[in-house]
């Protein structure tokens, strides 16, 4: 494992999966390097959770090959398991236990070291704000400490993989932030795949995005440049005494303009021009009243529906 | 690996209060038909001494007593057993069995051995309770022994049938009906086979213990508890390792 793939914590290849006559999972290709937040983003239904079990060793691929930090899953399960920490999108959680017995015996189940136990008990219950909880009862945790011990018993091994199946899915807007925090935090020291339909959650926490479509990876990037996918370049310029459109069309650098009201203009333009600075001028000159000059951006909304090819079909 | 489970299959059990509920009762019933055997014993005792080989205390009230546990240990493992895969299936926690770095066949034992753990005190009780008769009269060490291996066997026999019934569904109670239809099921066809050494006989648990019972130490015997606890063992690990396959 001290050769170049040193830094790849997960890679999968070709997965395939099938439920009955019908594929769920297609042919599935995937790496993961360590320090990275991957999201992996699509519409309920897309494979999601099959991918993230197939990846966690729950369930068995038809066919490819998964390699969890230079260990095949299927060959050597033992060490390749010892190294994943998984929330799957139900927290796995006993409701009769406390909250310390719970995440002891996950720890015990995945052969840390008893020296090590009460250490990284103490250590996960302070990174997922769980100090207070530790004798509470399982079941008589609110929600959102639910999904907290979730995420705890996850990391309690310091796994290297973690994966985690909709970490923020019924949390309040506070609990949604901390927890994102927390993956932010996990992912500089490990590595990270999340799965989810908020887009929300790929732009705060997620380095890289796959996005998944009927089974298939159709689109992988940083989640930087897929807010510029497919994004024409322009702005929106309010004129208070606006002049004929012909007139903002002629401006060089200019591809199209269009009126969107009495008073608002889109300008289009090419990536490499912005024709910006010339109209501001060009307003004040001929008295035109530029108000304000607002450049366009699509959401990421607009890209994940552009990119699925529409809604859910 | 295996008692890590083991020891949490245990607390689980604990920690319902119906299981609590459910020991005592049971202790409660096997106290009462032992003083009841006591007394019938008592009141015969007289005429017994006359006899040349009358049945000693430990013959006439601890044998139909370990009897009376096996009946009940009948009824009342299936309900110990029936949460034990089936609860973990249906409240989704078996995914961090399977996640973890364990083989099914660890889950498995691990569930086996904590289930043996919690009927040992009950086997135990049975043992202690007879015990005491040996305060008042010279009681047959060999045959109490021979009981308390047999009723140990049979429960272990009855959980693992339990085990792997539960292993087959996702609700809990479903498991129990199914695992106490097998079970009487089995029962059924020991006391409606004609002949005493009928093969069909031999296919039940109860007709094995009755050798035990009778202070029977046949190796036989203990072959079949021992075949048949693996064979349900093993078809339960087999259905875990489908879990994987099918999902």
């Amino acid at each position: 494992m001290s050769n170049a793939t040193s830094d790849i914590t997960l890679s999968a290849r070709n997965l395939s999966r099938r439920f009955g006559q019908r594929e769920v999972v297609h042919s599935l290709s995937l790496n993961l390097a360590r320090g990275e937040v991957l999201g992996l983003l699509g519409h309920n239904g897309a494979g999601k959770s099959t991918t993230l079990q197939m990846l966690t060793g729950a369930l068995a691929p038809h066919s490819g090959q998964i390699d969890i930090c230079g260990f095949d899953l299927a060959r050597q399960p033992e060490q390749a398991k010892a190294r994943i920490g998984f929330l799957p999108e139900i927290p796995p959680l006993y409701r009769e236990m406390s909250v310390d017995d719970y995440l002891l015996f996950a720890a015990r189940l995945r052969r840390l070291p008893r020296a090590r136990l009460a250490g990284a008990l103490a250590e996960t219950k302070r990174r997922c704000g769980l100090q207070d909880a530790g004798r509470k009862i399982i079941g008589a945790l609110s929600k959102g400490y639910q999904q907290r011990v979730g995420i705890a018993q996850a990391i309690i091994h310091q796994p290297e993989v973690i994966i985690l199946d909709e970490p923020t899915a019924g949390l309040d807007p506070s609990q949604i932030r901390d927890i994102r925090a927390l993956i932010r935090e996990l992912g500089d020291a490990g590595s990270v795949i999340l799965s989810t339909h908020l887009l929300g959650e790929v732009e705060s926490v997620c380095d890289r995005v796959e996005i998944m479509h009927h089974g298939r990876l159709i689109y992988g990037d940083s989640s930087a440049r897929m807010q510029q996918y497919g994004h024409q370049p322009g702005f929106i310029v309010t004129l208070l005494a606006p002049p004929e459109i012909s007139e903002l069309q002629a401006i060089s650098g200019v591809l199209h303009a269009e009126r969107l009201s009495a008073t608002q203009f889109r300008v289009l333009h090419p990536a490499d021009a912005n024709p910006g600075a010339v109209l501001l001028a060009l307003a004040a000159q001929r008295g035109w009243r530029a108000e304000q000059l607002v450049p366009l951006q699509s959401s990421l909304e607009d890209v994940f529906v552009k990119i699925t090819g529409g809604g859910a079909q | 690996m295996i008692f890590t489970i083991a020891r949490k299959e245990l607390r689980s059990l604990f920690a319902a209060p119906s299981t609590w509920l459910i020991l005592g009762a049971l202790q409660f019933i096997l106290a009462w038909f032992f003083l009841v055997r006591m007394d019938a014993f008592l009141q015969v005792q007289a005429q017994l001494a006359h006899l040349a080989s009358a049945p000693g205390a430990t013959q006439a009230v601890a044998a139909p007593l370990f009897g009376a546990a096996a009946l009940m240990l009948m009824l009342l493992v299936p309900v110990f057993t029936m949460r034990m895969i089936a609860e973990e299936r249906r409240n989704r926690t078996l995914a961090l069995l399977l996640t973890a770095p364990v083989s099914c066949a660890q889950i498995v034992l691990g569930k086996f051995v904590g289930l043996l753990l919690f009927l040992l005190p009950v086997v135990a009780g049975c043992l202690l309770m007879v015990s005491a008769l040996g305060m008042g009269t010279q009681l047959d060490n060999g045959l109490l022994l021979a009981n308390a291996l047999g009723l140990l066997l049979l429960a272990a026999s009855y959980g693992a049938l339990g085990l792997y019934v539960s292993s087959l569904t996702a609700q809990p109670a479903v498991a129990a009906i199914a695992a106490l239809a097998a079970l009487s099921g089995l029962w059924l066809v020991e006391t409606g086979a004609a002949g005493s050494d009928s093969a069909w006989r031999a296919l039940a648990p109860t007709s094995h213990f009755e050798s035990f019972n009778a202070g029977l130490f046949d190796s036989g015997d203990l072959v079949y508890f021992l075949v048949f606890c693996a064979a349900f063992l093993l078809l339960a690990v087999r259905r875990l390792n489908n879990n994987r396959m099918y999902g």
